[in-house]
């Protein structure tokens, strides 16, 4: 089957050095800790989109949504649990009245991220059986609709602290590095990202997302539920993007309704170009594809300031115009075309 | 005896344009029956009827005594018929074995068995059907690169792996190789025969039909023109003037 591979010794060997490299990465890159952070969050929200993008067919522009209901949920959990809402945004998470001690921040964590997964994928189940049934640009603009929309709203609840934004929890001093600790679980999260991934496309449920990709009215009269098939897909996307966002918002610690939980303009338009540069529709797409991403914005950033933008709205152009299968999707034609050549 | 399928005065019109004017056809279990009729002469739109791809306007579809004119295509695929198209239909982006892993018959199967990767059984199932169509060979090349005889190929043997109750096959032979004709025949009748498949068959080639059918039915401008043997339709008066006079 398509992305399925038996665990060969190459293949436990590459696996092991990844994870080597995964692990060490913080240790050995100590001032490039936060931006490995992100790139693991990354990879997370290109595979998640792709899972609905690529191997589906249905081009959502809406993520964001998942991303900010995971970031805010989390954050109200994490806060909640021991703390007011309503109070500790009123004040700003400031004051000497709402510390968090380190059990209480763990608990936090243990109990905020998986919420934030599980709300974003209730959230996907609600919206799935409206927006899926929608398709081609209709989906796409919904989708888009949705994630403006979420932002706008968040910004209009004084309860998460409306417009000028939410605090996830002061990390207590005692804990240590917590950005170290925020890695590792974005690792953690990335990597089961990945694996389940995997998993999915090597059983029959990923080629039928691949049938409804190619031809949705043929898999339906072939008996295909294609409806359960896509809201299942669209629901386990959202669950990691939620899980994801709940990441993000500690790591950057202020949530900003507009600017990061339902960043449309930015993670949003990210994650799809991630998974385009790397190749959509493959499983190692999306992570190459958000490799080269923060590699290249960290230059664009760091190098270009001022015309960093400029330049990432012209990778996206390069990239359409000269990559349009994406680099693994490249890499695999020349390996076909190769391979045709020999057979001749 | 009652038939499988009973199609009673079905009606379905395209604004001015009435494709099916009170069409009824009945196929009995087992069968082999035949659909002829001149281009335009409303013989997909009866197809997509059958199978809920359009509703129509008026009239019943019973499938094993169940009415079906009401139920979504995939509840009707799912009820066991199943068809394929004048232009193939096929996953462009699979395989050609992915084609067939996809579509074996997942009505058997609860949903949860969609978690599950091939097995053997599942791959050997799929390759028996490629070799049946003569594509074994084809089977790890992307569909999309297939010819359009071989896609139709494809889809029919896609068709056998759902094992369906009931096989809808619209002009099975259109584009294909002519050399390769008369063993798609061979094969059709074998599946009839030895799966104990139903088929209703569009045909026009009318050596095929004749050769292939045990029933046939006519239609000309939306209504049906006439039914009966092959040697019955062959030589029809209605029949031959309504081909004669559309050539
Ligand atoms: N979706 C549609 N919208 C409008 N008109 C349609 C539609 N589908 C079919 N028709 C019209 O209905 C009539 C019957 O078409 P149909 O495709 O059923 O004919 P057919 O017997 O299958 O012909 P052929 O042998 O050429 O395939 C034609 O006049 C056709 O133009
Ligand atoms: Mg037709």
């Amino acid at each position: 089957m398509a992305e399925y591979r038996a665990l060969t010794p190459k293949r436990l060997l590459l696996i092991a050095s990844l994870l080597a490299v995964g692990v060490a990465a913080p240790l050995v890159l100590p001032a490039y800790q936060l931006q490995l952070t992100e790139l693991l969050l990354f990879i997370v929200f290109a595979l998640a989109w792709d899972l609905v993008g690529g191997q589906m067919g249905y081009n959502s522009f809406g993520n964001v949504l998942f991303v900010g209901l995971g970031m805010y949920g989390a954050a109200i959990v994490q806060v909640g649990l021991f703390y007011d809402v309503g109070l500790y945004n009123a004040a700003r998470g400031g004051g000497t009245q709402f510390v968090f001690d380190v059990p209480q921040f763990i608990t936090g964590l243990a109990l905020g991220i998986p919420a934030a997964a599980l709300i974003s994928a209730f959230a996907a189940w609600l919206l799935g059986s409206l927006v899926l049934t929608m398709r081609g640009h209709y989906f796409a603009i919904c989708t888009l609709g949705l994630g403006i929309a979420a932002g706008q709203i968040a910004a209009g609840i004084p309860w998460i602290g409306a417009g000028s934004g939410m605090l996830t929890p002061n990390p207590p001093e005692a804990l240590g590095d917590v950005a170290l600790l925020l890695y590792y679980l974005a690792l953690g999260l990335a990597i089961t990202c990945a694996l389940t991934f995997a998993w999915l496309l090597s059983t029959r449920f990923g080629l039928a997302l691949n049938a409804i990709r190619d031809d949705e009215d043929k898999a339906e009269a072939m008996g295909l539920k294609t409806h359960a098939a896509k809201v299942t897909a669209w629901v386990i996307a959202a669950g990691f993007l939620g899980a994801a966002g709940a990441l993000y918002g500690n790591v950057v610690r202020f949530i900003d309704p507009v600017q990061t939980a339902f960043a449309g303009a930015t993670i949003g338009v990210w994650m799809i170009l991630m998974a385009l540069l790397g190749g959509k529709g493959t499983l190692a797409g999306p992570i190459v594809g958000a490799i080269v991403f923060q590699i290249m914005k960290e230059l664009f950033w760091t190098y270009l300031l001022g015309w960093q933008r400029v330049a990432l709205g012209l990778l996206i152009i390069a990239v359409a115009v000269f990559f349009p299968a994406g680099i693994v999707g490249f890499i695999r034609e020349r390996g076909s075309a190769k391979a045709k050549e020999q057979n001749q | 005896m009652t038939a499988m399928l009973q199609v009673t005065d079905v009606t379905k019109a395209f604004g001015g344009v009435v494709a099916n004017d009170a069409v009824s056809i009945s196929v009995p279990q087992g069968a082999i029956v035949g659909l002829i009729g001149p281009n335009g002469s409303g013989k997909t739109t009866l197809f997509n009827a059958i199978t809920g791809a359009q509703a129509i306007d008026a009239g019943s579809i019973r499938f094993e005594g169940q009415e079906i004119s009401r139920l979504l295509t995939g509840e009707i695929a799912r009820a066991g018929i199943i068809r394929t198209y004048q232009q193939p239909r096929i996953y462009g982006g699979l395989s050609t074995r992915d084609n067939m892993l996809v579509s074996a018959s997942i009505r058997r199967g609860s949903s949860p068995s969609l978690f599950r990767r091939a097995n053997a059984k599942a791959i050997a199932w799929a390759d028996e059907l490629l070799d049946f169509v003569g594509l074994i060979e084809k089977r790890d090349i992307l569909a999309g690169d297939l010819s359009f005889g071989q896609q139709k190929l494809l889809e029919l043997a896609m068709a056998l792996s759902n094992e369906p109750r009931m096989l809808l096959l619209d002009e099975p032979t259109a584009g294909i190789n002519p050399i390769l004709i008369d063993s798609v025949i061979e094969r059709l009748k074998v599946a009839n025969s030895k799966f104990g498949l139903t088929l209703l068959v569009i045909e026009h080639n009318m050596p095929v039909i004749m050769d292939l059918a045990q029933h046939i039915y006519c239609l000309a401008h939306g209504s049906l023109l006439a039914d009966g043997t092959p040697e019955a339709i062959q030589n029809d008066a209605n029949v031959l003037d309504a081909y004669l006079g559309a050539a």
